[in-house]
């Protein structure tokens, strides 16, 4: 057992884990944060997508240990009171979930996404970065549209900060 | 329509809770005292159990008890059973053999659990599961179909011999003979329906808590249709009696038709529970999804179609081989029959048509109903030898569609099935003109000059949805009435509960079952709350499949809402001391027509639960339920076109376009609607391309991770364009006829079709890989 001291979504936490825990069970079981999800064991589905460090990190596929000191975010942290990420906004409005399982992961990738490419974001390039995250229930075309949307309304939100 | 009534495409009341992370699904409930459940599972697909070693296991930390398929079969737990009787061409009954929660002697396909640790955590309980010794004697395995029925193969159930589990027919076996020999022109095909892994991405997941003073169970269960479970958990798997077990289904992260049957581990978490004094948690991982969810598809088919010389087809004879796997898993029976056959005469008029279909037991897993279920399996079949009649006669694929589509309603086939209603030469026009069908030459020749392969695949699908009459399933051997029960409650405040049997597993029922209630009373949505998934809430239900909730659950919820305005038409004519005949509802108000004279509905709610001043003899409250049984199924069509490319030196295929055609009669929430569509059609598309569950001859499952079995992912998919067109259902009220299904069922041959016009060669098996297509370009 090790105690693991790390920020999660922007408040210091510890957590008395077996040093074998992955961080996705560090936040599920010990924080109830199970927002963020488990669709595989092979690190392939992406539902498990949280934020180390403003990185999307697949959080089946780091032990807790490892994540000591970092900050995480999760799909919890993600809104400000009421008021929604730019994200979750365009999820709900482009109708890009159906279940709801793979969409914390979605979010999360999706995010990062849009981070790293900015406004230069195409269709293909979604396609192509959603790789690592499955979703059975949409076909894609309605998370695509979120994506592309939600670059949109980020763009916005970050110019007028 | 109303800005939230039917027809608007209304953003979804349940999304805030998903996209916050606030979503509540089995495996994030927890109780006090929890336990978490570890199976033993087989890793032979067929083995004698010779003797299991819990010593070492039992005293390990944490252990709670380790239990064993002897235990369960002592303590007289049901054997699993399947719910649809199935009677072959000889009269006899299909033969089920027997499948214990957990197997005492012998296991029939990899995964199948022996045993169970129980622990305080759940990396204990793996760890102990680690600790227990199993004695195998492995025994031959039947892998596929062509193993399990050939001369000497193994033999899985005493009660099945040559593992035969029936051989039904459907259709007139003699008429249709003479149609064939009459053809000017038969065309055959053999035709491989891969099977697939339905995946949905929550994993399977039971909770089993037991209240030894109550003498009561309740189930937390990944499942679509609760009621159901409740009943088969009792009635025929001995676990408690209706009145003291409650199951619920929460959020639930997709069903796709796995998530209908009551599995083992279930069964297990439930009398465990008992056994241990603890509530017990199993959660699947995603290993388990592949070895235990119910596979689905499976088939092996001769088809042959006659025409006559004016190309009208004349004569339709099938012989399906059909995987069951190693047990009869709860509605599997019906899948390759009733599910399958009875739509074998698509969207066309053929006067003769014969069916046989032979369902066999192999050392594989289970396989029952995934996403269309049987329909897909039917309009594949249908697609692919329209397509390939059309390349045979050189005559254009649509207008030999067009030439044999019904085009009088009512229209009986002579399997079953009575279309009510359509206008397939509609959707056709309109899938054709969006693709620009006509302008297809002369892309196919520029992409030729430009060295790509370039071709174009029609499918023009028909389902049967809105399952079911119960009469006509009754005599057709389902052992359930496929009605749908609602009941409405007005709060006294006026707000709104709708309690539903329907079960919402991603198709937003919160949102669309309330655009019902508003559309009928005028009330924003915010006002009306749907209630689901528990069996303690909702009397009863048959769950949601078969794209039944709209025409079968939203019309129950209709019947009631029926009842709830007759009362209060009456509380508002008594007010007002006006004739009930003069009131409407408008936009939350009842009105005397023609007058200013109005009441509001909180007052209505109010007057019939304050009761001071109702008509004589009234009843108080405001609360009605209803039962709806269907009169017949509805039938779902459409056109789907797929243009694709195909790279000659790699055999990978790209898509050009995709153009989808439905007609669903109705639309509640269009939005919706096409959400579903969508991921009808990525599935359909997944089946053509990408997907397909691989057995070794010994019956290993080689694709058991997402890293072996090909999911359909974001750059594999097209974004699609999709038309509809409308005739409305006149088997309901609403005119709706369902859409769950529809994309998966008409998918994949349009897929097929477009790669085979490409490749010039209708020698593709699905899924076709770039390796499969390279060599049936390449020899």
């Amino acid at each position: 057992m090790s105690t693991i001291k790390l920020t999660v979504n922007g408040k210091a936490v510890s957590a008395d884990v077996e040093d074998r825990t992955l961080l996705v069970h560090l936040l599920r079981e010990n924080l109830n944060l199970t927002g963020t999800h488990v669709g595989c064991d092979t690190s392939q589905c992406g539902a498990c997508v949280v934020h180390i460090d403003g990185r999307a990190v697949k959080s089946c596929t780091v032990l807790a240990g490892q994540a000591a000191g970092s900050n995480v975010t999760t799909i919890e942290g993600i809104s400000k009171g009421d008021e929604l990420h730019p994200m979750q906004a365009a999820f709900r409005d482009n109708h890009g979930l159906q279940c709801g399982y793979c969409t914390p992961g979605m979010i999360m990738s999706s995010i990062d996404i849009v981070n790293r490419h900015g406004g230069k974001l195409d269709e293909e390039t979604v396609r192509q970065e959603l790789e690592g995250n499955i979703c059975r229930c949409t076909g894609y075309h309605n998370i695509v549209k979120a994506v592309l949307d939600a670059a949109g309304r980020m763009k916005v939100s970050q110019a007028a900060e | 329509m109303g800005v939230e009534g039917i027809g608007a495409s209304v953003v979804r009341k349940e999304d805030r809770r998903f996209i916050t992370g606030k979503g509540r699904y089995v495996d994030d409930i927890k109780i006090v005292g929890l336990t978490h459940a570890h199976f033993i599972r087989s890793p032979h697909a067929h083995a004698k159990v010779k003797s299991i070693d819990i010593s070492a296991a039992k005293d390990m930390p944490g252990v709670v008890g380790v239990l064993t398929g002897q235990q369960i079969v002592d303590d007289k737990v049901g054997n699993l059973i399947c719910g649809w009787a199935i009677t072959s061409k000889d009269g006899t009954g299909m033969k089920m053999g027997a499948w214990p929660a957990m197997a005492p002697e012998t296991v029939r396909f990899v995964g199948q659990a022996v045993a169970v640790v129980i622990a305080e955590t759940k990396n204990q309980a793996k760890d102990a599961a680690e600790a227990v010794v199993v004695n195998y004697e492995e025994l031959p395995a039947a892998a596929d179909i062509r193993a399990a029925i050939k001369q000497g193969a193994p033999q899985l159930h005493p009660e099945a011999p040559g593992n035969v589990i029936y051989d039904w027919t459907i259709g007139e076996e003699a008429a249709t003979e003479a149609a064939f020999k009459a053809a000017a022109n038969v065309v055959s095909l053999d035709i491989t329906n891969n099977r697939l892994v339905p995946n949905a991405m929550e994993p399977r997941a039971a909770i089993g808590e037991y209240n030894e003073a109550e003498e009561h169970f309740t189930l937390y269960t990944t499942s679509q249709n609760p009621h159901v479970a409740r009943l088969v958990l009792s009635a025929f798997y001995n676990i408690a009696p209706e009145h003291k077990l409650r199951v619920v289904a929460p959020d639930v992260g997709g069903g796709f038709g796995s998530k209908i049957f009551i599995y083992p581990e279930e069964m297990v978490a439930l009398w465990a529970s008992k056994k241990v004094g603890r509530p017990v948690k199993w959660t699947g991982d995603r290993t388990e999804a592949f070895l235990t969810d119910a596979h689905g598809r499976d088939h092996l088919t001769n088809a042959e179609l006659a025409l006559d010389a004016n190309n009208k087809i004349t004569g339709l004879r099938v012989k399906t081989y059909a995987n069951l796997g190693a047990y009869m898993s709860l509605f599997s029976s019906s899948v390759p029959t009733y599910l399958y056959a009875t739509l074998l005469s698509g969207q066309y008029n053929i006067p003769n048509i014969f069916a046989e279909v032979i369902s066999v037991y192999t050392n594989t897993t289970p396989v029952d109903a995934y996403r269309g279920a049987g329909r897909p399996e039917a309009s594949f079949v249908v697609e692919r030898l329209l397509e390939t009649a059309a390349r045979q006669l050189k005559v254009d694929p649509a207008e030999l569609r067009r030439k044999n589509f019904i085009t009088q309603f009512p229209h009986q086939t002579p399997v079953i099935m009575a279309y009510d209603v359509g206008d397939f030469g509609a959707s056709l026009d309109s899938a054709m003109k969006a693709i620009d069908y006509a302008g297809f030459p002369a892309r196919k020749a520029k992409a030729k000059s430009e060295g790509k392969l370039r071709g174009i695949g029609l499918s023009c699908y028909i389902e049967a949805c809105g399952i079911a009459p119960s009469k006509a399933v009754g005599s057709l051997g389902a052992g359930v009435g496929l009605w749908e029960s609602a009941e409405v409650r007005v709060n006294p405040v006026g707000t709104i509960e709708v309690l539903t049997g329907s079960h919402s597993h991603g198709q937003g029922h919160e949102t669309t079952f309330c655009q019902l209630i508003a559309e009928r009373l005028g009330v924003p949505i915010s006002q009306v709350q749907i209630v689901h998934g528990d069996t303690d809430k909702v009397q009863f239900g048959m769950g949601t499949y078969g794209s039944r909730s709209a025409a079968v659950g939203l019309t129950a919820i209709l019947k009631a809402m029926e009842k709830v305005e007759a009362k209060a038409k009456k509380i508002a004519a008594h007010a007002l001391e006006a004739s009930e005949s003069d009131i409407v509802i408008e936009n939350g108000e009842f009105k005397v027509t023609g007058t200013d004279k109005s009441i509001a509905l909180p007052m209505v709610a109010l007057a019939a639960y304050t009761a001071h001043n109702l008509p004589d003899g009234m009843e108080p409250g405001l609360k009605e339920g209803a039962f709806y049984d269907p009169t017949n199924f509805t039938f779902p069509a459409g056109a789907y076109i797929c243009e694709l490319e195909v790279d000659a030196a790699t055999g990978k295929t790209s898509f050009v376009n995709f153009v989808a055609a439905d007609d669903f009669g109705r639309l509640i929430n269009p939005m919706i609607v096409e959400g579903q569509v969508h991921g009808g059609l990525a599935q359909g598309i997944g089946q053509a391309l990408l997907e397909g569950a691989a057995y070794d001859s010994s019956g290993q499952l080689l694709t058991a991770s997402f890293m072996d079995y090909a999911m359909p992912r974001a750059d594999d998919l097209p974004s699609f364009k999709l038309n509809h067109t409308t005739t409305l259902c006149p088997g309901n009220p609403l005119g709706v006829k369902g859409c769950g299904e529809a994309g998966a069922i008409g998918a994949s041959a349009a897929v097929i079709n477009a790669i085979t016009d490409a490749i010039g060669n209708n020698k593709i098996e699905m899924p076709a890989t770039p390796d499969r297509v390279w060599h049936a370009i390449h020899g």
